[in-house]
């Protein structure tokens, strides 16, 4: 079955693929992920704000965003964005937004939607007692946030959170659509300059499967030493 | 910001000359619902097979199951779909491979194999937890009542399974329709690709991208609304309240 495969094609390419593909999927993932998870948080607590304006715009947001498959999403930035960067710095015509921006924005703003649900889970798992000791020791809604449930927040869903970025680094590939450098797109473009498709693609999975399944692994290691911290 | 509105667009005839953008959309919106319904229905045999295999006491099973799972799991759906488009009809014996490639709806039938697979793994893993949710006395007092294996998972595990994991096998039925836009990828002209390729002939972005994520939003509300009824209907009174099922 492998008789006439050409394997050699993964040790001519392997450092463009790793040294470029894979640098730029983690890049994209990891900005993706602190720009997510900032943004989640502060949408988790606007969502459980008592003040209806605040909680129904938050919610609305999350809602619409998570019934929209992600590849929409992206072509919505990747045909808007010059139109919105106009807007934005008052030009009369489009004007031309890089395309790693154009990506990381994408997926900051999609994942957010889905990190706001994690963070709202993990705020709630606080609790009540804890925020009203606070604010009897004098802090304002900020400073018990920051300092009392926030921290807590974050250590119950770390797993969670990590979870959500595997997910986020799996969906990263899809930037392939708009014809980004990531892992795939490369792979994609030495496999079909030298025509073996079959070996490239099988090598990607490989690779991503290694990849996830053993941050997977790790991740199940950390929910056991933080549970039984807890 | 010079950008002309005209939601009128909707009605004006498409480059293909016959139909108009909206019906461009309506045939997007038909195939991205037929591959995803046809791969819901595998999805949920294949995914309730072997979760229901994860949860028997026969070792090299509840592995092999563990094992089908994290490769589903583990590689992108994007790479996926092209394992199962471009690398399978490889490694098939030449005759079924050229017969695969020759399929007169190659994008559709590899898109629902992929989405089946892709689901059916997450799927496996709310029936187990869903299994394994039940208190064990169920299964000892079935044993007891003299049924066999088979028996006890069909008329005792099973039944109550399922009712308490149909609140995450909604968001997998939402998740398989908005997965079946990276079935764009193989050329499947499903809702997403025919929203693009309107945004690129009539340059009518904004008004292109509305209609599309209002369409999901929709389909979205009908099928959360169609499982509620459902779970509504199926839950067994004063045992498990609807929607409070695990999560």
């Amino acid at each position: 079955m492998f008789s006439n495969f050409d394997f050699d094609i993964i040790s001519r390419s392997w450092k463009y693929l790793f040294f470029d593909g894979m640098a730029f999927t983690l890049k994209l993932t990891v900005l993706a992920m602190v720009g997510g998870i900032f943004l989640g948080t502060l949408l988790a607590m606007t969502r459980l704000s008592s003040k209806k304006f605040l909680s129904f715009p938050a919610g609305a947001y999350v809602n619409i965003i998570r019934s929209v498959p992600l590849l929409l999403v992206i072509f919505w930035f990747y045909f808007l964005g010059p139109y919105v960067g106009a807007w934005i710095i008052g030009s009369k015509d489009p004007v031309k937004v890089g395309d790693f921006t154009s990506a990381l924005i994408t997926f900051v703003l999609f994942e957010a939607a889905y990190y706001c649900e994690i963070m709202r889970a993990g705020i709630q798992s606080v609790p009540r007692g804890q925020v009203w000791a606070g604010y009897a020791l004098g802090l304002n809604y900020w400073q018990a946030m920051a300092s009392v449930v926030l921290p807590q927040a974050f250590r119950n869903m770390i797993p969670v959170l990590l979870t959500q970025t595997i997910v986020l680094f799996q969906d990263v590939s899809l930037v392939y659509v708009i014809g980004l450098p990531d892992f795939v797109g490369i792979a994609d473009k030495v496999a079909h300059r030298d025509g073996r498709l079959t070996e490239m693609y099988l090598f990607v999975a490989v690779v991503y499967f290694v990849m996830c399944y053993s941050l997977s692994l790790l991740v199940k290691q950390l929910q056991q030493r933080v549970a039984i911290v807890r | 910001m010079n950008y002309n509105w005209n939601w009128k667009i909707f009605w004006e005839t498409s480059p293909d000359g016959v139909h108009t953008y909206m019906g461009l959309l309506m045939s997007g919106l038909g195939w991205t619902l037929s591959t995803a319904l046809t791969a819901w229905v595998f999805a949920l045999i294949l995914g309730a097979l072997v979760g229901t295999l994860r949860t028997t006491s026969v070792t090299w099973v509840v592995r092999l199951g563990n094992a089908y799972v994290e490769l589903f799991r583990n590689i992108p759906l994007l790479v996926q779909m092209f394992l199962w488009f471009f690398v399978v009809p490889e490694l098939l014996p030449h005759a079924a491979g050229t017969w695969l490639k020759q399929l007169p709806n190659a994008s559709f039938v590899t898109a629902v194999v992929c989405l089946a697979f892709f689901t059916s793994a997450r799927v496996a893993e709310q029936v187990r937890a869903g299994i394994n949710s039940l208190p064990r006395g169920q299964r000892m007092a079935a044993t007891a009542m003299g049924l066999s294996p088979t028996q006890s998972y069909r008329y005792v595990i099973l039944p109550q399974a399922f009712r308490i994991i149909l609140p995450p096998l909604t968001s997998e039925f939402v998740n398989i329709i908005k997965n079946s836009a990276v079935a764009l990828v193989i050329n499947l002209v499903e809702l997403t690709q025919q929203t693009r390729s309107m945004a690129e002939f009539s340059f009518k972005v904004f008004e292109a991208f509305t209609a599309a994520t209002l369409i999901y939003l929709l389909v979205n509300v009908v099928v959360v609304s169609l499982m509620r009824f459902i779970e509504k209907k199926v839950a067994i009174p004063g045992l498990i309240p609807a929607g409070a099922g695990a999560h």
